[in-house]
């Protein structure tokens, strides 16, 4: 088996581990760091459960190899700690079972960070990346634009 | 999860990387170059991919170049989607990838990896068709230039050991008219029906297409059907119908016969696009 020990950082912090060339960053976050926020789903880059965000932009992590990852900053749910969007999607209800959640919210937190002024084309556009099955995306998008709204007003608390 | 194992190797120069692949050829590896590596992760899952070794190109640097020299814009092929979207040097690329997959996919899927993937829509190389586009090749001999009509025949034929580092486009063409339509079947997200991409040069239209056929193409008899205005519209559209270079794909995602109706409908805004109101 080729395997090799390898640093990732995660959530700001160095983490060695010790993988497969062939594994997923899905399958290292939740197998050898114990970081199980980023869910299986369809392990084939189209439900986006497994996002994660890699230099701060959302990526899937079914579509990523550990070993490629050494360089880059990784952030996980686990590494936001109770982010304004994570508040939101509890305030607007915007998860019903909340396995999709976590891509969600790691998909929703880059889009706010890049685009503070993001549109609803755009907020479209990059919601399309997941899928829930459980809502109608609506909460979804009104999560999003109550961050933004409160980050344009300066009142991010 | 894959259920082999492969070698991973990161090279930082081309000559490494075909000295690499030579090597592991011969000890029987079969490696294979691994830019976005989102197709070989998918097909790999399901081992309808297989190899004992990958070779990645991101961390060459002329495959990481993106920049406007003279009149080229010179794209390396470890550029993701995204990038190419946002940096916005050449539109009609822009809105021909952008939708490809799904945001959060294109922050992955390389230009490269589009370009010479098993997927048959790799409509990333519509627009290169059209501008005449050349592609840097790198092989255990050497660099070399093509115009991608040279070596882009159904798909782009590099022979064992070679890869494709950087892709050059006359930015003359970024001014000219253009048109790209992507349709689906029904919702706004998933595999394409088909894809048209199309630029007006000196009032002659060039068209290209994916997801007509297995293959996305370029064909000079239908560009000279489409820009026979001696016949009506109607007559020039049934013209390039009749000049489709293979079988229309008959699959999930549309029937043959609804491919044709739709062909034809966008043919006629493609028209309507370059050539202004509907006439004849």
């Amino acid at each position: 088996m080729l395997k090799s020990e390898i640093t990732l950082y995660v959530n700001g912090e160095p983490r060695q581990v010790y993988v497969r060339h062939t594994d997923t960053l899905l399958h290292t976050l939740r197998e050898n760091l114990g970081l199980t926020g980023a869910k299986p789903g369809c392990l084939n880059g189209d439900c986006g459960a497994c996002t994660i965000d890699i230099d701060e932009e959302p990526i899937k992590s079914c579509l990523t190899l550990s070993v490629e990852s050494t360089d880059k900053k990784i952030t996980t749910v686990e590494g936001l700690q109770n982010a304004q969007i994570q508040k939101e999607f509890i305030k607007k209800f915007a998860f019903q079972c909340g396995y999709c959640t976590p891509g969600f919210i790691m998909n929703c937190n880059a889009l706010i960070n890049k685009y503070p002024d993001a549109d609803d084309a755009k907020i479209k556009d990059w919601l399309e990346s997941n899928i829930c099955r459980c809502t109608g995306y609506a909460e979804i998008e009104e999560a999003i634009k109550a961050v933004l709204t409160k980050n344009q007003q300066g009142l991010s608390s | 999860m894959i259920s082999y194992d492969f070698e991973y190797h990161k090279p930082t120069s081309i000559s490494e990387a075909t000295h690499l692949y030579q090597s592991l050829q011969s000890q029987g590896k079969k490696p294979m170059y691994y830019c976005g590596g989102t197709e070989i992760l998918t097909l790999g899952r399901v081992n309808r991919i297989v190899t004992g070794a990958i070779i990645d190109i991101k961390g060459i640097l002329d495959c990481n170049v993106l920049k406007l020299e003279e009149n080229l814009l010179i794209m390396g092929v470890a550029n993701t989607l995204t990038k190419l979207n946002e940096t916005n040097y050449f539109p009609l690329l822009s809105k021909t990838i952008i939708e490809i997959a799904d945001h959060t996919a294109r922050n992955k899927i390389t230009l490269g990896g589009n370009i010479c993937a098993n997927i048959f829509y790799r409509e990333a190389v519509l627009p290169l068709l059209l501008t005449d586009s050349q592609v840097v090749i790198a092989s255990p001999n050497g660099v070399k230039v093509s115009f991608i009509h040279e070596v882009f025949h159904q798909t782009l034929n590099l022979n064992d050991g070679e890869f494709l580092v950087q892709v050059k486009t006359d930015n003359s063409y970024f001014k000219m008219p253009y048109v790209s339509v992507k349709r689906r079947r029904q919702w706004d997200i998933g595999y394409p029906l088909i894809t048209v991409a199309a630029i007006k040069n000196d009032n002659e239209i060039r068209v290209a297409f994916s997801g007509l056929c297995s293959f996305p193409f370029r064909s000079q008899q239908i560009e000279q059907s489409l820009n026979n205005r001696q016949i009506s519209r109607q007559s020039r559209i049934d013209q390039v119908i009749n000049d489709i270079p293979a079988p229309i794909l008959d699959d999930v995602h549309g029937s043959a016969e609804y491919r044709l109706f739709v062909l034809k409908y966008t043919l006629n805004n493609v028209l309507d696009a370059l050539e202004g109101e509907r006439h004849a």
